[in-house]
């Protein structure tokens, strides 16, 4: 595999490019602060087999106007990349973005039109070589409308119809789409919150994730208790979605 | 599409960690002995902006005693372990960067199987870096090797007024050594910069040998010393009379490739323990049942696994919550040479006398005492016992400090819980020196720990 991973700087996908660098995968990192990349970087270097050097160039979900001199760099450095990562994305809590329009809007544009842009910029590049695989988180929240996290679910399940409908549309020209679906996992994104039941770590995120990619799986949710418990409420009826807390 | 322009400041999220979590619940806080605070350790993944605030960090909690806890009045510690990059390591000096949360099992999970070991391992692999040098850990080679601080070649840190520093033994050498051992109160650990070594396998080639009572016990450990590299062994404290400190003493060195079997040895699957033990379950039989069992088990010589050799007790998840829902201390002392050849004897004695009795009690040599200003050990004998907490553990442990000051001992203080501050003072002569040091970077003592508060009189 020669991955681009943008948002490896931390949580999942700093697992996820962990592994892969382990494994012996070229990888090349984007994201938005050179120091921080350059560390994360140089992590990934030590743990590749024979420490290749692994690339990394900024590139900014808030800034669209950069995705495509950072997949150039990418493609130069990897001479040609055949698997886009996007683990970036931003949270709030509901009560956070109904107090804070600047950061709902924030929210909104990173987390949905910006990942849109950097997706068809990718699959742009993927499909012109003629196959290639897209892998973006969105999550759970984003499969139901729910009371604790309906501004922050939206921008995530415009992001997984995004990712469902390219699936369909492109999956035959050769573009495999991944739409990753973590429940709470424990990153610095969820520091502070009281985790529920089955919540997650990153690093058992990352090895579902990258054995998803690995098999071209265009749904996975992760960790996989997710899959029932999502699938259960989505089947609860209106009232009783009125009624309960989650 | 046109988007709409995003706010700067609202991506740009400043405001540190620790502010940031201060809507969340403040819980209760422990050691690895679970004996319970308020607080809570508020985690990110850059260091520097956590650390702005923080009084105190803590790594993976596995100091047993209040080292890593907040001291009363504040209820945030900053949990490094979310920054755990590696930076640099060059195979030709094996010289290793990384950042202070990195856990030695992470560590090992990438440079073990390439053939490279730390230079001096404690016996469990759920610690981190920043931990490591602020307890100034040692392990079954101290007596060749030193504390794990003798390997350090620089720190990077923030210190009291705000500022990031890099020390190393050239460059603020008070700052350095203070830090080394000097359980987080000098400041905030943020890189360590250490010596890896390079291993002939991955495999251990170990003697082990039954021993009949403390005396054998204490010779066969002298001249274990002498040729091999690693050495410790296990003492049954409810044995006595003749048997008194019968044990089994085991000595290892890295096997050559000739003679360690094909491929890295497989890593152990780890069962754990699900649920607080009710108090009951840990009483004079059990101990007595499981010291006479250990006691028999097989002894011999041969290679074998590295889990089970330096981490035995690794190989069981949340072993800590056997002790039931007091928790439990380790009472872990050095006696010195000049305490004489029946030093532990005596220790011994008085510990029964006392009616202490513990699952495991370890009992290692040690070399000399390295330049870390409060590091732990010192030439002479380490013994550690894990005691349950019951209602007069103070006073047991009040007892045994008094008999090790007679012999000129002292504590593990990443171990302790219990001990008196003029007990403390009376142990370490060193302490002046490492507070004026202390002092000279942080006037107000601002990093300080609950441990600091009960035991170096910081502030509240
Ligand atoms: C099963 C077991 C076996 C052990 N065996 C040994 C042994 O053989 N030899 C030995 O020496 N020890 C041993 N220990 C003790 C252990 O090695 C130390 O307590 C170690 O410090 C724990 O590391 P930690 O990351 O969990 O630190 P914590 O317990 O979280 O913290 C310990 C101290 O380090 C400070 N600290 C942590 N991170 C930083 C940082 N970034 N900056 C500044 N200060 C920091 C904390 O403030 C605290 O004072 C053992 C412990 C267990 C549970
Ligand atoms: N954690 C959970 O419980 C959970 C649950 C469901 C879904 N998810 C989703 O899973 C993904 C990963 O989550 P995580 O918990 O691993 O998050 P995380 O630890 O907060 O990491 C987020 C990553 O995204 C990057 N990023 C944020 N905004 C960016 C921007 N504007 N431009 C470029 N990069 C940006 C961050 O880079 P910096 O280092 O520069 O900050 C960081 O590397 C996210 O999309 C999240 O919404 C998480």
């Amino acid at each position: 595999m020669k991955a681009v991973i943008l948002g490896a700087t931390k949580g999942m996908g700093r697992a996820l490019a962990r592994q892969a660098a382990a494994r012996g995968d070229a990888l090349f990192l984007l994201g938005r602060n050179t120091s921080d990349l350059e560390r994360s970087a140089a992590d990934c270097t030590a743990r590749t087999p024979g420490q290749v050097k692994v690339g990394f160039a900024t590139c900014d979900l808030a800034d669209p106007d950069g995705f495509d001199a950072a997949l150039d760099a990418a493609d130069e450095a990897l001479g040609g990349f055949d698997t886009v990562i996007v683990t970036a994305g931003m949270f709030g809590t509901q009560e956070q973005l109904e107090a804070d329009l600047d950061r709902l809007r924030a929210l909104l544009t990173v987390n949905f039109a910006h990942t849109v842009l950097f997706c068809e910029a990718a699959r742009a590049r993927l499909m012109a070589r003629g196959s290639g695989t897209l892998c973006v988180f969105s999550s759970v929240a984003g499969d139901r409308g729910r009371k604790p996290v309906v501004l922050y679910g939206a921008s995530k399940a415009g992001l997984s119809a995004y990712l469902e409908g390219l699936d369909h549309r492109y999956r035959a020209a050769g573009l495999v789409t991944v739409c990753v679906k973590p429940g709470f996992v424990r990153t610095s994104m969820t520091e502070g919150l009281t985790p529920p039941p089955f919540a997650g770590e990153p690093d058992t995120v990352a090895s579902r994730v990258l054995a998803a990619v690995d098999r071209g799986k265009p749904v996975v949710y992760a960790p996989w208790i997710w899959a029932w418990v999502m699938w259960v409420i989505r089947l609860l009826p209106r009232f009783v979605m009125r009624k309960v807390g989650f | 599409m046109d988007a709409p322009p995003v706010p700067p400041d609202a991506l740009d999220n400043r405001e540190s960690a620790l502010q940031r979590s201060n809507t969340a619940d403040v819980g209760e806080i422990g050691g690895w002995g679970r004996v319970m605070v308020p607080g809570r350790e508020v985690r990110d993944e850059n260091l520097e902006r956590l650390t702005e605030d923080a009084v105190l960090c803590r790594g993976l909690g596995r100091s047993y005693g209040d080292s890593s806890l907040p001291p009363p009045g504040v209820s945030d510690v900053a949990g490094t372990t979310l920054a755990d990059r590696i930076l640099s390591f060059d195979p030709e000096t094996l010289a290793l960067r990384a950042e202070a949360g990195l856990s030695l099992r992470a560590l090992l999970r990438v440079f073990f199987p390439r053939g490279y070991f730390v230079p001096v391992t404690p016996g469990t692999t759920f610690v981190t870096l920043g931990g490591m040098v602020a307890s100034d850990v040692h392990g079954k080679n101290h007596h060749c090797a030193g504390t794990f601080g003798e390997h350090v070649t620089a720190l990077k840190m923030r210190v009291a007024d705000g500022r990031i520093v890099e020390c190393t033994p050239q460059q603020h050498p008070d700052l350095f050594w203070a830090t080394i051992g000097g359980m987080g109160l000098t400041g905030h650990i943020l890189e360590v910069e250490f010596t890896m070594v390079k291993i002939p396998s991955p495999w251990i080639y170990m003697e082990s040998e039954r021993v009949p009572n403390i005396d054998a016990y204490m010779t066969g450990l002298a001249e274990a010393a002498q040729t091999w590299p690693m050495t410790m062994g296990w003492i049954d404290v409810l044995s006595s009379g003749d048997q008194l400190g019968r044990g089994i003493l085991m000595r290892g060195r890295w096997a050559e490739p000739d003679e360690a079997p094909e491929g890295f040895p497989e890593p152990k699957s780890r069962p754990g323990v699900p649920f607080v033990f009710p108090q009951f379950a840990l009483n004079p039989l059990s101990v007595k049942l499981f010291n006479a069992a250990y006691y028999r088990k097989p002894v011999g010589a041969g290679i074998t696994h590295p889990e089970p050799f330096f981490w035995p007790l690794d190989a069981i998840h949340d072993w800590n919550r056997i002790y039931g829902p007091r928790g439990f201390t380790q009472y872990q002392c050095v006696l010195p040479k000049a305490a004489g050849k029946d030093a532990a004897r005596r220790f011994l004695e008085v510990l029964s006398r006392l009616g202490g009795a513990s699952f495991l009690c370890v009992i290692k040599d040690c070399g000399a005492q390295g330049r870390g200003m409060l590091s732990f050990p010192m030439d002479g004998i380490s013994i550690a016992l894990d005691i349950p907490v019951r209602d007069d553990t103070q006073q047991l442990v009040d007892a045994l400090n008094e008999h090790i000051i007679g012999d000129g001992g002292r504590i593990y203080l990443t171990k302790d819980n219990f001990t008196r501050p003029e007990h403390f003072a009376a142990m370490e002569p060193r302490l002046e020196a490492f507070m004026e040091v202390r002092r000279r970077w942080d006037p107000q003592l601002r990093f300080r720990s609950a441990q600091s508060v009960r035991m170096l009189g910081d502030p509240q």
